[in-house]
């Protein structure tokens, strides 16, 4: 569960988020949507912890994440935008370090390794070099590093970015079995995916919330692309005003 | 404790696994061995000479300590001036880059736990350093005999400045994500450092004394004369503590802005 309350975020002049709100229930998939430079990644940065925000709260099943960072922390596996590994280490060596990392204990650390490293699709290459993996074996690791202290919250930054046909069909599986207990949040620009994978859709721009709905009621009728289009081109940000004056 | 060990682990060994210990290893090595022949064959001319002479009050009052492993010791802390920033400067800037400050901010480790991991990682490779050219010492005792305990404050001294040296390097280090600029950084800080005492030298009064103070030269100068003093020790943790302390602030002040 993640509720996100009146959050904003400025950077100087600019403000990356806008009095943002919304939840993400337990047990489902967020689908978190918006054209670039909308904000996702700044929201996504916040509920991690990693930005602190300029105003607003957030909290992750229960535990606000300025107060109590800390027990978000333990609780969140995160994939970055650019999955966040070190070129020098094994693919094993890596998730045994993340692992120690998030509080793991040692006695604990083999059955989590080998699982994460089965359900990813990683057992073939556990020995070798990060720095040697292909773009969507890196992928999978990043999404390993996530999932390895088997966390109640994910958050995903574009996990199916740069893999093969293949292998997004692997990851969204595997993302849809993750949703059952935990509480998924999913940004992408895929929106088939989207319609595939998630029970719920944010969508952001210019930093404002601009739908939060369950998928089944938005897309009564219509496809997610015209919801997508519909939500970004309306009349929300300074601007579309700055442009209604011109006119 | 066991996330400053996980970080300070894996820290240590992405030097060792890339060539960079090796090659800073070799390059330190190296020169300070040359600089340990170069010192070791001036001395024994001038024993042999002053012998020719057969001037034994001369000869007596020689001195390995003080014509090779003083000298030794300074050389090789000008050497470390120069390799000590290359290997706190990617500490901060290498996991800006690859995005892994990110994993490491978002897990639930202490920013000081972060800093002091890394930290003593590096000082891991420092260290070793150190006290591989300790073995220049052992030849001496070797074949020689120098007063052993002044040579041992002597390297203790060089340690306690590498690690201070260090210190300042992961300070200038977490500043930016640019390598070039935390080695030059560093260089520029350590530099400072070590020739401010030569300011001192013209200055009169109270303001001399500080700046004579904040000379590290001065205060190692001291310990390859063999004198461990309070004083000595109590500058280099000061230095120490200042920048750790200040490194710990400039990563927390991530979640200031």
């Amino acid at each position: 569960m993640i509720e996100v309350a009146n959050l904003t975020k400025r950077y100087g002049e600019l403000a990356a988020v806008r009095d943002a709100s919304f939840t993400a229930p337990s047990g489902q998939i967020l689908g978190f949507l918006g054209p670039n430079g909308a904000g996702k990644t700044t929201t996504m940065r916040i509920i991690t912890g990693f930005l602190p925000a300029t105003s607003g709260t957030v909290r992750v099943e229960g535990f606000d994440v300025f107060t109590q960072s800390s027990e978000v922390r333990r609780r969140i596996g995160y994939l970055p935008e650019s999955p966040p590994l070190y070129n020098d280490m094994t693919a094993a060596g890596f998730l045994r370090f993340v692992a120690r990392l998030k509080g793991m204990a040692r006695g604990d650390l083999a059955g989590a390794l080998d699982r994460v490293l089965e359900t990813c699709g990683l057992t073939d290459v556990r020995d070798r070099l990060l720095g040697h993996l292909s773009k969507g074996y890196r992928q999978r690791v990043g999404l390993a590093q996530a999932l390895i202290h088997d966390p109640p919250v994910l958050i995903l930054d574009e996990p199916t970015i740069g893999l093969d046909p293949r292998q997004i069909i692997e990851i969204r599986r595997l993302i849809k079995t993750l949703g059952g207990k935990r509480t998924v949040v999913l940004s992408t620009h895929i929106l088939p995916e989207v319609s595939q994978v998630c029970d719920k859709v944010v969508i952001i721009n210019d930093g404002r919330i601009v739908v939060e709905d369950e998928l089944a009621n938005l897309m009564r009728g219509r496809t997610l692309e015209d919801v997508f289009i519909e939500a970004i081109s309306r009349d929300t940000g300074d601007g579309a005003r700055a442009a209604a004056a011109e006119t | 404790m066991r996330n400053v060990l996980t970080i300070a682990g894996r820290e240590l060994r992405s030097y060792f696994s890339s060539p960079v210990a090796y090659v800073l290893l070799a390059a330190y090595l190296a020169l300070a061995g040359y600089f340990f022949f170069a010192l070791l064959s001036a001395f024994n001319q001038t024993l042999q000479m002053y012998s020719m002479m057969r001037n034994p009050e001369m000869v007596a009052r020689f001195n390995l300590n003080q014509m090779v492993v003083v000298p030794l010791l300074h050389n090789m802390s000008v050497l470390l001036i120069f390799i000590v920033p290359a290997i706190s400067m990617r500490m901060f800037p290498e996991e800006k880059r690859s995005g892994t400050y990110e994993l490491l901010l978002t897990s639930p480790v202490r920013v000081g736990e972060i800093v002091l991991g890394k930290f003593l990682g590096g000082l891991g490779l420092v260290l070793l350093m150190v006290a591989l050219s300790g073995y220049f010492g052992r030849l001496l005792v070797r074949y020689g005999n120098p007063e052993v305990p002044m040579m041992v404050a002597g390297y203790l001294g060089l340690a306690l400045m590498a690690t201070v040296f260090l210190a300042i390097g992961t300070l200038i280090s977490s500043f930016t994500d640019n390598v070039v600029i935390a080695y030059v950084g560093a260089l520029f800080a350590l530099l400072v450092l070590y020739t401010i005492g030569w300011l001192g030298e013209t200055m009169q009064g109270a303001a001399g004394g500080i700046v004579r103070y904040a000379s590290i030269t001065e205060h190692f100068s001291e310990m390859t004369k063999g004198i461990i003093d309070t004083k000595d020790v109590v500058y280099f943790a000061t230095l120490l503590l200042i920048a750790l302390f200040l490194t710990l602030r400039s990563v927390e002040s991530v979640r200031w802005r």
